[in-house]
């Protein structure tokens, strides 16, 4: 086990390498110079364009620059806005709890309703596998910025029972404001869920060793909960950790939707502005976490399911 | 595999024919309904009733009726005429995006298939660290890089789609490649390009048109969404996704309409494909059962 995290670490930390070379190279090379955005389209001296290149280190070669960026990362120096001249890293801390918060409300809600809905539609059969099978389709087929908006409509303008915008403060206040975000974020990825693991809990109930049992008298409910349920929870564990590292980015779209001050918005906002220095900063930070939660994944996969190697070459 | 369908009774194979004749009929519907609005946008110059970017300000929120057959938004331009216009965007933007994917993807593949070892493990190497990208962020970041706009915005998704195509398609060739015929064709002489597209390219055919199928219904939902946070296609031009976000104000005020409606469009359009990828898929599986 150990093993397989230190390499699977390792591993991580040289794909994190290689892709803050890859995000600092895509903004270089980015049509546009960055002090045309500092100065913002005012007319300026030669001689203060000078100086903001050199305050900068905008005149040192490509290769020096990333190494300077790079080291600053290295230390918790993420680099400094070039709208408001904030400093990246405590704008990105400031904004990470909603991200947080929103992301694993919504990752909860995933479990709950895609793997229950599932577990019922494949358990059960009949009308209610038909209704669910419906649902999964049409709830796939649910943007979240789209799902946001028919969220707001009803029950914020509509009803009047959730706030539409903003992300509250303290606890009760905070999940009162992200409950419709959540909802939304969830809604594709919990159809998704629901539909493989209905898929997964009806091959097992269809399996040999299913029917074996039941002819040895094993109640129905022990079976469903040992047997079927028990082993459908392998591709399970996979499409819900698929979703959930999915949630790293598309927390965005829905940030954006319910103005949520959280990392996505900060990406989407600092794109529209073309503050590279806050886009590489979040995109590296995003790709990290999106490792790391794709690395949590595999462990867990291994804690479930005994017979999976970690020690194997993982694709 | 055929072990395995041997040892069981015919049960599983009966509840497969069960659920496909359940879900039938909804695939006729899901052909009907992507042949509409394939029309729509072929159509839409002839048939939209009103310019979709031409409106006056004293028409705004019109309610749907004879003039406006559903309504008026906050410019006061025809919504029929925006709904069948932002079809054009919608699905010709998708469309780029799943062949620009699919090509690219197919390419990665084959290559990598034909020369094995060192080019194998460089293309897998590639992919990888682009896999190391969310899918969203990816297309983000390139929308950073070149700008706001459909064509960015379809290139950035391309860019983010081609790692999940190649590595499907690679497994499916890498099968193929070792099947007898493809070895046959090798010892005759044949050079690695006739092989590759005149041999394996017809083999993997239909997985590559399912992976399409599958891809078009993310495509069009993540090129909506670009289009939602303002990275993707601008106004005044319609398209779904961008009308789901302009309409978003007027729904606070009480006129839900245009949300509602493009939104509307998206899921149908959307849940349409899948339905379309999904019978290709389980086609294809039950042939190889």
């Amino acid at each position: 086990m150990s093993r397989f995290l230190t390499r699977r670490l390792g591993a991580l930390a040289a794909t994190l390498l290689v892709s803050s070379f890859l995000i600092y190279a895509a903004m270089y090379a980015a049509p546009g110079t960055p002090e045309s955005f500092l100065v913002q389209g005012r007319t300026v001296s030669a001689e203060v364009l000078a100086s903001i290149r050199a305050q900068y280190g905008l005149d040192d070669p490509f290769l020096l620059r990333y190494w300077h960026w790079l080291i600053g990362v290295l230390g918790g120096d993420l680099g400094e806005s070039l709208t408001t001249r904030q400093d990246v890293a405590s704008l990105l801390m400031s904004r990470i709890p909603t991200t947080l918060w929103l992301t694993t409300y919504a990752a909860v809600l995933i479990v709950v309703f895609g793997v229950a809905a599932g577990v019922a539609a494949g358990l059960r059969g009949g009308v209610f596998d038909t209704g669910v099978l419906l649902a999964s389709s049409v709830g796939f087929a649910i943007p979240t910025f789209f799902a946001a908006v028919l969220l707001m409509s009803v029950f914020s303008v509509t009803l009047g029972w959730f706030p539409v915008f903003g992300s509250g403060s303290g606890l009760p206040d905070r999940m009162l404001h992200l409950t419709l975000p959540a909802v939304a974020l969830a809604v594709p990825a919990a159809a998704v869920v629901a539909r493989i693991t209905r898929t997964a809990v009806v091959e097992e109930r269809d399996a040999e060793h299913v029917s074996v049992a039941l002819a040895r008298g094993v109640p129905w409910r022990v079976v469903a909960r040992r047997h079927i349920v028990r082993n459908a929870m392998l591709p399970v564990t996979t499409i819900v950790g698929v979703n959930i590292a999915a949630l790293v980015a598309g927390a965005a779209v829905v940030e954006h939707a319910f103005t949520l001050d959280g990392v996505g918005a900060l990406l989407i906002n600092a794109v529209q502005q073309k503050d590279f220095a806050v886009v590489q900063a979040v995109a590296l930070v995003l790709v990290a976490v999106f490792g790391l939660v794709n690395l949590v994944v595999d462990v867990l996969y291994a804690v479930i399911d005994p017979r999976v190697q970690l020690g194997g070459e993982s694709a | 595999m055929s072990a395995e369908t041997l040892a069981l009774p015919t049960r599983r194979r009966r509840r497969g024919g069960d659920l496909a004749n359940r879900l039938r009929p909804l695939g006729v519907i899901a052909v009907a309904v992507v042949m509409l609005l394939a029309l729509a946008a072929l159509l839409a110059p002839l048939i939209a009733p009103y310019d979709p970017t031409i409106g006056s300000v004293v028409q705004r929120y019109r309610a749907p009726g004879p003039e406006h057959l559903l309504g008026t938004d906050q410019s006061g331009r025809d919504l029929l005429s925006r709904l069948l216009y932002g079809a054009r965007t919608s699905l010709m933007g998708a469309a780029v995006v799943v062949l620009l994917a699919g090509a690219g993807g197919t390419v990665l593949a084959l290559v990598a298939t034909w020369f094995g070892g060192r080019v194998d493990a460089f293309v897998g190497r590639v992919l990888d660290l682009l896999f190391a990208f969310p899918n969203l962020l990816l297309a983000i970041l390139v929308v950073a890089v070149f700008g706001t706009g459909l064509a960015q915005a379809t290139v950035a998704l391309a860019v983010a789609y081609v790692p999940y195509t190649a590595r499907v398609l690679r497994s499916v060739a890498l099968r193929e490649r070792r099947l007898a015929y493809v070895q046959a064709a090798e010892l005759q002489g044949l050079s690695g390009v006739v092989v590759t597209t005149r041999h394996l390219l017809p083999n993997i055919a239909p997985q590559i048109l399912t992976g399409a199928a599958i891809n078009f219904g993310y495509a069009m939902i993540d090129l909506a969404a670009l289009s939602y946070l303002g990275l993707g296609v601008q106004a005044p031009t319609a398209d779904w996704g961008l009308m789901v976000s302009q309409g978003q104000d007027s729904l606070l005020q009480g006129h839900p309409q245009q949300s509602l409606l493009a939104g509307t469009c998206i899921v149908v359009a959307v849940a349409a494909f899948s339905v379309i990828g999904e019978r290709l898929g389980g086609r294809r599986a039950g042939g190889r059962a």
